[in-house]
């Protein structure tokens, strides 16, 4: 037999298109995944340099980084976003590329609407010019964030130039406690081995807690291997993966589903395959994970407190320690549970789908939202929208007095009208809380829906085992 | 591209630990559809106050560096979102190095197909480092010879860096990677064909 492999080791085997004498690979990209603000100065390269794009029907466009989340009919207010959204429109237009526009009920975070449509599957190559495309490695594809001169590149040839990278395994098993959510899981994640942690690496998530997770908890978790550093995050692809694909508009058609399922089923790592590093996380030590700073690693459980500055030895981490606590407005040693929220957003690539929303709902039922604390619900698409009203879920929130919105990234990044103003201080689902991620002098804290409904009706943070 | 060339500057002191890509340019700087113009936004809200008015003691208003081509920085520049618009802020304002001990891995990259030579070296040099650009006013930055060189209390200085062959001579001869790749596209077929034999169903579909 040769060498046993890992994932990642066949996936990148699978794609070589060719070798260079310094040690990089051309690797073929599968598909193409591009929205409004990382993509019209490529599409300008494109022109300038009088290219065309290689294989337009692997490319899925749409706007969801800058558009309203409300009144949709009314158009884009703000002129510098409607003309992005518009450029992106006519590239696609001129290139022949699939678009989903603001209006279409398929349009959503580019990283929700991949899998939604059957776009992404197991053992392809997938990028995007957006840091969050290692949500897709939920499905065992090779998925990561790019520039935008290397979405020229794919626009272009189709190829990227790429080194590979090295191996990581982070092995969660156990029993997970009740109450605790792939969120939670990727929190812990990110707190063990830290922001830096997963540079250089692509980490592959095994063990049976991760098998267990539903793939939306599994995109959740691949969704912030960034976070840890991590080019790409990976999960074997298994009966769940093909179940949930089956069916889908760009689902392999029936004439060819069962070689792909075979093929699909023949990616997962081999037994004796060798990773650079390997981390084990026992799952009974995870309860439900809030952040109390300014990076994604700023991790404490709920029934914690904020940390002493004074407790850090290293000179270095206790000034940003100093630092995150002055911007986000907090004192040393105060309870977790103890923080009053401004604001709550559920929502984003990390947590907008069906299962979230109905987690919150699970929370929200027949209570109501702080009347301090301004609450939003922002689908991560149209077609989660469609399902959320279909179950009913639209109206458990509206009761509870959440504000239900049109699909978008909308407060994750605050490049619409939806953001914190200056000091707020709001529970967010997203996967960021570094300064002004919101909202200029917005404070973040970071946790899973269930925790942000909770937070929502205590109008603290809340421990969502406690409802 | 612009070919990299000898850098002669004095070298802008930073030392904060991961700047992210937020820090170095801010969301609402992402809305243009151009590649240039986002310089004097670079490190927005470090460098203006809320009602737009330069902070005076952020290094890179203080009269000293106002033409510096090197930046110093923490570790871990360039984390947080991917975001091109950070090195070509970064490229427009007229920095064309940075030394860090590390570096987010997609800024990294972005800095070469940007122009920026991005050095790596060993956290005590980059102290080393820091503290002279504080005095020093005088540093050589010379990539052919992987050589950082500066003057301090009169005494010529200099520290080695590691830099990928591949990546160094892109840089130096400005070469533009699609075109390289392009010129493999006979190479690009070949693939596509095996693959569609291999996997037909990945060609099967379009969506509309
Ligand atoms: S939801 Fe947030 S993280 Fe996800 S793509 Fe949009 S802006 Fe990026």
């Amino acid at each position: 037999m040769s060498n046993p492999k890992t994932l990642y080791d066949k996936i990148w085997n699978d794609h070589v298109v060719t070798n260079n004498d310094d040690g990089t690979s051309v690797i073929y990209i599968d598909r193409h995944l591009v929205h409004e603000v990382t993509s019209p100065q490529a599409f300008e390269g494109l022109k300038i340099a009088g290219r065309s794009v290689r294989q337009p029907q692997f490319t899925l466009a749409t706007a969801d980084h800058n558009i309203p989340t409300t009144d949709r009919d009314k158009g884009i207010a703000d002129p510098e976003s409607k003309l992005q959204v518009e450029t992106l429109e006519k590239n696609c237009a001129d290139h022949g590329i699939t678009y989903l526009s603001m209006n279409d009920n398929r349009q959503g975070i580019v990283h929700i609407i991949g899998p939604e449509q059957g776009f992404t599957q197991p053992g392809m190559t997938i990028v995007c010019g957006d840091s969050h495309t290692s949500t897709h490695g939920a499905f065992g594809a090779l998925a990561w964030g790019i520039g935008t001169s290397e979405v020229e590149h794919v626009l272009a040839t189709q190829t990227l130039i790429q080194t590979k990278a090295k191996n990581m395994r982070i092995d969660i098993q156990g029993d997970l406690p009740i109450g605790v959510t792939a969120k939670d899981i990727v929190l812990k994640i990110i707190q063990t081995i830290g922001t830096a942690g997963g540079t250089g690496y692509v980490i592959e998530y095994t063990g049976n807690v991760i098998k267990a997770l539903s793939m939306e908890g599994r995109m959740t978790v691949c969704n912030m291997s960034i976070e840890a550093g991590a080019r790409a995050g990976l999960i074997s692809p298994d009966e769940k993966t093909a179940e949930y694909i089956k069916g889908r508009p760009l689902a392999p058609s029936d004439d060819y589903y069962e070689k792909a399922v075979q093929y699909w089923m023949s990616l997962a790592s081999d037994k004796d395959a060798q990773y650079d590093k390997t981390i084990s996380i026992n799952a009974k030590d995870i309860i439900p994970q809030v952040t109390w700073g300014t990076s994604p690693e700023d991790v404490v459980s709920i029934d914690g407190s904020v940390p002493n500055p004074h407790d850090e030895n290293d000179t270095e981490k206790k000034k940003s320690m100093i630092r995150a606590l002055e911007y986000m407005g907090l004192e040393p040693n105060t309870q977790m549970k103890d923080i009053k929220v401004d604001k709550v957003f559920i929502g984003s690539c990390t947590n907008g789908r069906i299962e979230d929303l109905r987690a919150v709902s699970k929370i929200a039922n027949g209570k109501k939202v702080a009347g301090h604390v301004n609450a939003i619900i922002v689908p991560g698409s149209g077609l989660v929208k469609e399902q959320a009203e279909k179950e009913g879920l639209d109206k458990i929130f509206i009761e509870s007095g959440f504000e239900w919105r049109d699909p978008g990234c909308s407060m994750c990044l605050a490049m619409n009208a939806d953001k914190l103003q200056p000091q707020e201080r709001c529970a967010s689902t997203s996967n960021r809380n570094f300064e002004g991620r919101q909202g200029r002098g917005g404070r973040t804290h970071l946790m899973s829906p269930a925790m942000a409904a909770a937070a929502a009706i205590n109008g603290k943070l809340s421990d969502c085992r406690d409802f | 591209m612009e070919k990299f060339k000898k850098i002669k500057s004095n070298a802008i002191p930073l030392p904060m630990v991961n700047i992210d890509t937020d820090m170095i340019i801010p969301k609402q700087f992402l809305k243009t559809i151009k590649r240039t113009g986002l310089g004097k936004s670079l490190f927005y809200e470090l460098r203006y106050d809320e009602n737009d008015k330069k902070i005076s003691n952020f290094v890179l208003n203080q009269d000293q560096y106002k033409d510096s081509q090197i930046l110093i920085t923490g570790k871990n520049f360039g984390c947080g979102s991917s975001r091109e618009h950070a090195p070509w802020s970064i490229a427009d304002y007229g920095i064309k190095c940075i030394v860090a001990s590390s570096y987010a891995d997609i800024f990294y990259n972005n800095c070469f197909k940007n122009g920026i030579l991005p050095i790596i070296l060993p956290e005590d040099q980059v102290q080393q480092l820091l503290q002279a650009a504080e005095e020093s006013l005088n540093f050589e930055v010379d990539l052919e010879n992987q050589k950082i060189s500066y003057i301090l209390n009169n005494e010529a200085k200099s520290l080695k860096f590691d830099i990928d062959p591949a990546k160094k001579a892109c840089l130096i001869e400005g070469i533009d990677d699609i075109g390289l790749t392009l010129n493999k596209v006979s190479h690009i077929s070949d693939f596509e064909n095996k693959q569609k034999s291999m996997n037909p169903w990945l060609y099967s579909r379009k969506l509309t």
